[in-house]
């Protein structure tokens, strides 16, 4: 790349006055290195990431208020986590989560379990006891 | 509490920054790309079974904290490495370096950091940052891929520290315990160069030039076998680990390359300047590849053709690249 090349696309990053570096070489072929503020195909990756992940959210949304499935399923995409890593910040096995996102064992959790699950999220314990079409 | 001039130089990549921003500070003048060059931070790896936001995970450096640690052998500094069972004993161990004037490495997640856009906050807990200092109860932080410091708050800094899931950092501090006034340059050079030929020519379908011909020759399939809504998704997800978490594929091709002209006059061996050339050009063709496969995200493109002609792209970088390190390797 050369360095009147290196992009100066708009994207997420000036929302934060973040710049960032690159290596280039100049006129004479040496490198060295300049700031960029964005790359237009690195702001599509990520807004078609950032789409997928809303689509993910809204489908958790409608199943939880279906009554399918328990309102973990739903913070942990608003929270951009899988399985995975959900059982790894709850500090249990991963079917045991998975068993989690049943309504019928959701509604017998204990406050102790819930509260877990709130500070994990983020959130106050009666979103997760109370969700609804506004959460 | 003891107050240190920590030196603050952005740069394309946490780990390479982390280390040359530390070396630097314990009097050793190492710039970026020889860091990256000599821990040999070029690396290719494709794990189908693994899953990363839910595609398959594409690597294109090595395991994290890899490059600082031999990077340091080669150059034989000595780095203590430590990890904690809870935020108590890590939090004692960091106040105790700081309070002898030692800025500490820590690896970090990036989900709970703060001064970062949202859109780059996912779950990914390889990132790598220093703390220089402490005031009150905020800790002053380098991190090498923003132009200037920040501060975290202890609570914002447990949370970093302590993020879970693949590659959880469990407090992960390191820093160097021995610097060596003179070091033989030339033979960490050698070594670097060496040991990345070897890894990216390694005989091995998954790994180096053969993983990328291998993922090549995938993204033409992708989208009879995944559906075309997957395939897209999944070619996002390459365009992401290339170009932004840690810069893997132009962005390493360039810091390769620069690395490759400092080692042209370090090792007084003019053909590694022509090598470099052919490595800004390769660069330049990953980043062509980044720009045609965000095309055919964002238009979401139906057709299998435009995957096809992602497969030859790919394809012929893989040949690109087994010519390069096959003559690095001859130019030894």
């Amino acid at each position: 790349m050369k360095k009147d090349s290196i992009p100066q696309d708009e994207s997420s990053l000036s929302s934060k006055d973040m710049k960032e570096m690159c290596y280039a070489v100049d006129e004479n072929g040496e490198y060295s290195t300049a700031l960029s503020s964005g790359w237009k195909p690195k702001t599509i990756a990520l807004e078609v990431t950032m789409e997928d992940l809303n689509e993910r959210i809204e489908n958790a949304k409608k199943l939880v208020l279906e009554g399918k499935k328990s309102p973990i399923v739903y913070f942990m995409e608003l929270s951009r986590m899988d399985w995975s890593i959900l059982a790894s910040y709850m500090g249990k096995r991963k079917w045991i989560v998975k068993r989690h996102a049943k309504p019928k064992v959701f509604k017998k959790l204990n406050d102790t379990v819930i509260k877990k699950y709130a500070e994990v999220f983020e959130i106050e314990v009666n979103e997760l006891k109370d969700f609804n079409e506004n959460s | 509490m003891k107050i240190v001039e920590f030196q603050h130089h952005q740069s394309a990549h946490c780990e390479n920054g982390v280390a040359s921003n530390v070396l630097k500070f314990n009097g050793l003048d190492i710039s970026e790309p020889l860091v990256f060059g000599i821990g040999s931070g070029i690396f290719y790896v494709y794990i189908p079974f693994l899953k990363v936001n839910h595609a398959p995970a594409i690597s294109y450096r090595p395991m994290p904290g890899i490059i600082f640690s031999r990077a340091a052998k080669q150059l034989n500094i000595k780095i203590k490495r430590e990890r904690f069972s809870n935020e108590e004993k890590a939090f004692a161990a960091l106040d105790r370096n700081l309070d002898l004037g030692i800025p500490s490495g820590l690896q970090v997640g990036v989900y709970h950091l703060p001064y970062f856009p949202d859109e780059y906050r996912f779950h990914f807990n390889a990132h790598n940052l220093v703390v220089y200092g402490k005031e009150g109860d905020n800790y002053l932080i380098s991190d090498p891929v923003m132009e200037t410091t920040s501060v975290l708050t202890k609570k914002e800094l447990a949370k970093v520290r302590f993020a879970k899931g693949a590659f959880a950092p469990k407090g992960h501090m390191y820093y160097p315990t021995s610097v060596p006034t003179e070091v033989n340059i030339e033979k960490a050079v050698l070594s670097g160069i060496k040991k990345t030929t070897k890894d990216m020519l390694a005989p091995v379908p998954l790994v180096g030039v053969n993983g990328i011909k291998f993922v090549g020759k995938k993204v033409a399939k992708w989208p009879k076998k995944v559906g075309i809504k997957k395939a897209n998704h999944y070619l996002a997800q390459i365009i992401r680990m290339q170009e932004e978490i840690g810069t893997g594929g132009g962005g390493f091709r360039f810091i390769y390359a620069a690395f490759l002209q400092e080692a042209a006059t370090i090792l007084g061996n003019p053909s590694l300047n022509d090598l470099s050339q052919n490595m800004t050009e390769i660069g330049d063709d990953w980043r062509d590849f980044a720009l045609h496969a965000s095309r055919v995200c964002k238009e979401r493109v139906k057709d299998d053709n435009a995957y096809q002609q992602l497969s030859e792209m790919m394809i012929d970088i893989s040949d690109k690249e087994r010519k390069l390190f096959t003559d690095l390797k001859k130019s030894l």
